[in-house]
């Protein structure tokens, strides 16, 4: 079965169907419309939901119902997003699951409500304090929008680690057809480190307190070997790379944009793909190296070169080396933009 | 001497890194009475089980060394929060926060207000001792007026450090809460007393009334360089001035039991009323189409566009709206872009459509010369005059759109008639029948509508029949 909703609607589809317990959250634009959905839909399931009186009390919220061993996420923006750092960067250190939808819009500061990806390093590198990686996920259509939140769920369990849709505000406002999923996710088993409040839990301690310093080294090091381990979830698409000598790259709406240069430059004869990295963090590395090896990479993004930065990184090659197309500050890259950016760069 | 074992304690604290039952507290502080307080009444009410406690960032953030319950630790000041998802997500559980005054009082007292504002099912043991303890002994909410902390070394001024929060005092100025006290445990008889009120506090949370809210003033020897004698009688001769003890208020017998909340509903029949099996992809190749719809928030504009993606995706294609959204919405202009195409869509938005629907003057000078070469240009007759404007190579139509709804007997349907005309035009390349269901499903909620707007729709169709060229 098919409905026509908004990306953000989409995302709280897919929460009620991974079996999310609850959600809490504080509206900002481009992101409401979760909260909306959220409010009436959790409600009528007999779930919870709150707007809390601040994004930091949202993740917080977040952070007491994952100790609990429950399914529960936020959503938010770039401003709110900023408020959440604190609290992920606890439910990093204590270990907890949690899914965190951020609608990026522009910024810096109070920006605009008009679309723009500035929030990639915030989301990949940590964000918070200490060291630690959330699970980036970046969906690239309304009904990924779902999928993926079904998907973060699954994950932030398995690692008992946040994990973040890292969306933006056109892929929240815009409406597509979402097939809904077949049937809610099977619950995860959080017996052995959940406080639930029964006899089986209550030696259980959520915290991310570690005062011996050697074992917080000891804590940090497990940590690290999770986000290692989380490359066996790396996620990405192909388009039209077999025979491309040039390779575009974006996420999220940009992907979408550069994917309709694409047909548009294949039109004209030229050999052109792209490669959409679905999760950010851990980055398909291996994938686009592969890829990389004998072409041009261009990057396509709404922010100041942060993608592309990291592109060149993972490909161990200079800045340079990898064009960017981008815009900032809300405006869209066009189609015609990223075309010319690619006859440019091919001359 | 024979000294009364405290219980609900663990054995030994071998979370402290150390397999005895020393406590990390110094001696004459009033954290390790009050923990025995609260452990004593989780054992005698037999809820050791069913309790979670919320630790605080301070000296008690390691709580959970002693107490042989649930344990959680949260940031600092956010213990609120995070006893708020815990008392949603667990009902019929005990659910308690432990905080002091930095943390409850400072960083997190719009959280405590909040949540106490709410009625949320926790209890809260508010421990008061006028400083900041394990950071050093600075400034606290809570510190008196003169006292000499780390960040106030010449005394606490009120002209640069302000007064004391009277926190009881606040909080009971909200409805919900059930019970709110404040009591000390600087002496024994003050001691019973706390120990009272700590049992009624969690004999609210275990018989589930609501909010109960205990600040205990308790000495701390450390901070105000005394020792536990004289921290003592700081409590009882100074803190007791600024904060008198109290009940404040004691609704246990009035308050009913907290409703939950109850499914009406199951996943299935949640969206099954929007639902539609997806449709055959179509027979033909379909050549993708640009569409931008704009005009004045009112005239319908979004829903236009939402129609037309609609009929797109019920004729088996891709469907993408992207809509002009923020500020713009509360007045002004509305315009969104649809984009329907056999194969997936790539960008939702467009710099050059092959169909424009401008429904007022505004729109007509912002995107009338983008329309791709070959490519529909439909406007209201609201644009006005166009004879020196009008662009070239492309087909150009306006029909009266606002005052046909108007003719038709309802002036809101300006949009339904311009989904008529797109319809006889055959501009977006989507059969009729299509454009019809997407024309019902828009009413999907109003069904009154639906004959009305059908309606509507053949009177268009006619007009456009007559009035339009062949």
């Amino acid at each position: 079965m098919t409905i026509f909703v908004k990306g953000n609607e989409a995302v709280v589809v897919g929460a009620l169907f991974a079996g999310c317990d609850a959600f809490f959250g504080y509206p900002i634009t481009p992101a409401s419309e979760i909260t909306h959905a959220a409010s009436s839909q959790f409600p009528a399931l007999g779930r919870e939901f709150l707007q809390a009186e601040c994004e930091t009390s949202a993740i917080n919220m977040v952070y007491g119902a994952a100790s609990a061993g429950k399914l529960a996420m936020t959503a938010t923006s770039g401003p709110g997003m900023s408020l959440m750092q604190e609290g992920l960067s606890y439910m990093a250190g204590a270990e907890l699951p949690g899914v965190i939808v951020n609608i990026q819009r522009a910024g810096p500061g109070l920006g605009n409500v008009y679309p723009e990806q500035s929030d990639y390093n915030q989301s990949v590198k940590g964000g918070g304090h200490g060291n630690y990686h959330s699970m980036v996920l970046a969906p690239g259509n309304v009904q990924e929008m779902c999928d993926l939140t079904i998907r973060a769920f699954e994950i932030a369990f398995r690692y008992r680690n946040p994990v973040i849709i890292l969306g933006d505000a056109v892929l929240g406002q815009m409406m597509e057809t979402l097939t809904l999923p077949d049937q809610e996710s099977p619950r995860p088993d959080t017996i052995a480190w959940a406080v639930a409040g029964t006899a089986a839990t209550r030696k259980n301690l959520i915290t991310s307190i570690f005062l011996n310093a050697p074992l917080q080294e000891e804590h940090n090091i497990h940590l690290q070997q999770k986000y290692a381990a989380m490359t066996d979830d790396v996620m990405y698409e192909e388009y039209m790379v077999d025979d491309a000598t040039i390779i575009l790259t974006g996420y999220g709406i940009s992907s979408r944009i550069a994917r309709s240069a694409v047909d548009e430059l294949r039109q004209r004869g030229m050999r052109v793909g792209l490669f959409r990295p679905i999760t950010l963090f851990p980055f398909p590395t291996q994938a686009l190296q592969r890829l990389a090896k004998d072409r041009t990479v261009m990057a396509v993004e709404l922010s100041n070169g942060q993608f592309r930065d990291d592109v060149a990184f993972h490909l161990g090659c200079p800045i340079a080396n990898i064009p960017l197309i981008n815009r900032m500050g809300g405006m869209l890259i066009t189609v015609e933009q990223v075309i010319e950016a690619v006859l440019t760069a091919n001359k | 001497m024979n000294i009364k074992k405290a219980v609900g304690f663990y054995e030994t604290f071998e979370r402290s890194g150390s397999p005895s039952r020393d406590t990390h507290y110094c001696a004459g502080c009033g954290h390790g009475i009050i923990h025995k307080l609260i452990c004593e009444a989780l054992v005698d009410f037999g809820l050791q089980d069913q309790t979670i406690m919320v630790n605080p960032i301070g000296c008690s953030v390691f709580g959970y060394y002693y107490w042989d319950v649930g344990n959680i630790g949260a940031a600092h000041g956010r213990a609120p929060s995070v006893a708020t998802a815990l008392a949603r997500t667990l009902p019929g559980k005990t659910i308690l926060a432990y905080q002091g005054d930095g943390d409850l009082a400072a960083i997190g007292f719009n959280a405590t207000y909040q949540a106490a504002s709410r009625g949320e099912h926790f209890a809260t043991f508010f421990v008061n001792n006028a400083t900041y303890g394990m950071t050093g002994g600075q400034l606290a909410p809570t510190s008196l007026v003169g006292q000499n902390t780390a960040t106030s070394p010449g005394g606490r001024n009120p002209a640069f450090e302000g007064y004391p929060l009277h926190i009881c005092e606040t909080l009971n100025q909200l409805k919900a809460p059930v019970y709110i006290e404040r009591c000390s445990v600087a002496d024994s008889k003050r001691i019973m007393q706390t120990r009272r009120a700590i049992r009624k506090a969690i004999e609210i949370q275990r018989d589930y009334k609501g909010y109960a809210f205990i600040e205990i003033l308790s000495p701390c020897p450390t901070n105000l360089r005394a020792n536990a004698v004289e921290a003592a009688r700081f409590v009882t001769e100074q803190m007791e001035l600024e904060f008198p003890l109290g009940c404040f208020r004691d609704n246990t017998a009035d308050a009913a039991p907290r409703v939950l909340r109850s499914a009406t509903t199951n996943l299935h029949d949640l969206y099954a009323t929007n639902a539609i099996t997806a449709p055959p992809p179509p027979a033909t190749k379909f050549v993708e189409k640009r569409m931008k719809f704009s005009g004045w928030g009112g005239q319908g504009i979004l829903s236009l566009g939402i129609a037309m993606a609609e009929a797109g995706r019920f004729a088996g294609l891709h469907s993408s709206w992207f809509p002009s959204y923020g500020p713009e919405q509360r007045g002004g202009s509305a315009s969104c872009t649809v984009v329907v195409s056999d194969k997936p869509i790539g960008s939702p938005d467009t710099t050059e459509p092959d169909v424009l629907v401008c429904m007022n003057r505004p729109a007509f000078e912002r995107f009338a010369s983008t329309v791709r070469p070959g490519g529909h240009l439909v406007c209201d007759a609201l644009i006005g005059d166009t004879t020196d404007n009008a662009p070239a190579g492309i087909r150009m139509t306006i029909v009266p759109a606002t005052k046909l709804a108007a003719d038709f007997g309802v002036p809101q349907a300006a949009n339904t008639v311009m989904l008529a005309v797109l319809n006889h035009l055959k501009a977006s390349g989507i059969p009729k029948e299509q454009m019809l269901a997407a024309l019902d499903a828009s009413f999907a909620k109003k069904p009154k509508l639906i004959p009305i707007n059908r309606r509507i729709f053949d009177q268009a169709t006619t007009w456009c029949e007559e009035n339009l060229p062949k």
